[in-house]
């Protein structure tokens, strides 16, 4: 705080507005950051699923992952389709084996 | 292509903030040290660099024939008069924006850097094709962005658009720097908005009515010999580009009068 805000407050007069501006500005910048190109998303969710796919069985074709806000949350949604064995069992790859995919 | 030459990007995302008048200034500082410069009006739609360097009137060819191949460089280059080591080469048609590709921009700044100590370019405003044509021709980048909240915002848009196409270094020239609404707080200080954008910074420029009558001239501040601040940061800009360690002016110091002295004491920082 500058001697120029205590006499702001004193006098009851508006804040400076640099300061309006950097709180406005982080705010924003904040939001703005958040937001990931399509770029690396796809490159993000290719990852993940070599990373899933390296213990289970997935389509690598219909994973989705995707950014999903709500207020100022932000969370990142998979959906990883698991592929089945004739049995209903999910398949799961032997720790250690290398995909091929 | 000359692995030793500097390509570097000015850029902004915003108009209006100084991205042209920086390039002519900077060129014309550059070329005075006596390295080759070459500055690329790489803005087809709404070209400018030629008219802020008085060179409007000596347009003969532009980037344009150069890429059509119907003539050669040096034929398109438009060499400055007063200052022979720089020279420009002038946007083409605003056509040229619907076939132009990031190829075409790599080939142009390639045969400048067989000339070239140094190749600026003159990025349109905006983030779109334009933008990322030039990006992709650069090595590294200037993003100029005025202390005002919009053209702070679109900075951060830029730097990380430059970031994740690997153009390195990146710096910045705060530009239109109010000394006295800085002191009384009522305009982003320098280190509010080093501090935002995370980028080392290059240099800040004063504002200065001496750039608005350079540009009515033609003549950029830096040719002109005019003692003006707007003048003497743009050479210490170019300075700091070529590795001179030149300290920032200090916009607290601006200033000597009762008023600004009053105004200094009210910025002290109390806790």
């Amino acid at each position: 705080m500058t001697l120029r805000d205590i006499l702001n407050k004193l006098l009851r007069r508006q804040e400076s507005s640099a300061n309006t501006a950097r709180e406005r500005l982080q705010l924003v910048l904040a939001h703005d950051r958040a937001d990931l190109s399509p770029d690396l998303l796809d490159q993000m969710r290719k990852e993940i699923l070599e990373v899933v796919a390296k213990y289970v069985e997935i389509d690598i074709e219909e994973g989705a992952v995707s950014l999903e806000t709500e207020d100022r949350m932000t969370a990142l949604v998979a959906n990883l389709p698991i592929k089945r064995l004739p049995s209903g069992a999910i398949k799961v790859k032997e720790h250690g084996e290398s995909s091929d995919n | 292509m000359s692995t030793n030459t500097r390509i570097i990007l000015i850029c902004s995302g915003k108009g209006g903030v100084g991205k042209t008048t920086l390039t002519a200034n900077l060129g014309i500082a550059l070329a005075r040290t006596g390295v080759r410069t070459a500055v690329l009006d790489a803005d087809f739609g709404l070209r400018n660099l030629d008219l802020l360097l008085g060179l409007e009137n000596r347009i003969v060819y532009t980037a344009q024939e150069v890429l059509e191949e119907s003539c050669r460089l040096d034929q398109a280059l438009v060499k400055h008069k007063q200052e022979p080591n720089l020279a420009l080469l002038p946007a083409g048609n605003p056509r040229m924006l619907e076939w132009l590709k990031p190829d075409d921009m790599q080939r142009i700044v390639s045969m400048l850097s067989d000339q070239f100590d140094y190749v600026l370019i003159d990025c349109p405003a905006g983030v779109e094709d334009g933008f990322k044509n030039a990006v992709s021709a650069s090595k590294e980048a200037i993003v100029v962005t005025n202390p005002e909240v919009s053209a702070v915002r679109d900075a951060d848009r830029v730097i990380g658009l430059l970031n994740t196409n690997g153009i390195n270094p990146v710096q910045l020239v705060l530009n239109r720097v109010r000394p006295k609404m800085i002191a009384s707080q009522e305009m982003l200080s320098v280190d509010d908005v080093t501090d935002i954008l995370a980028l080392p910074l290059l240099g800040l420029v004063l504002e200065d009515e001496q750039v608005i009558v350079s540009t009515n001239r033609g003549v950029p501040l830096t040719l002109s010999g005019i003692n003006s601040p707007a003048a003497r940061c743009y050479s210490n800009i170019a300075s700091r580009l070529q590795g001179e360690e030149v300290p920032l002016i200090d916009p607290a110091k601006e200033g000597s009068g009762m008023r600004d002295k009053f105004r200094r004491l009210m910025q002290t920082k109390i806790f």
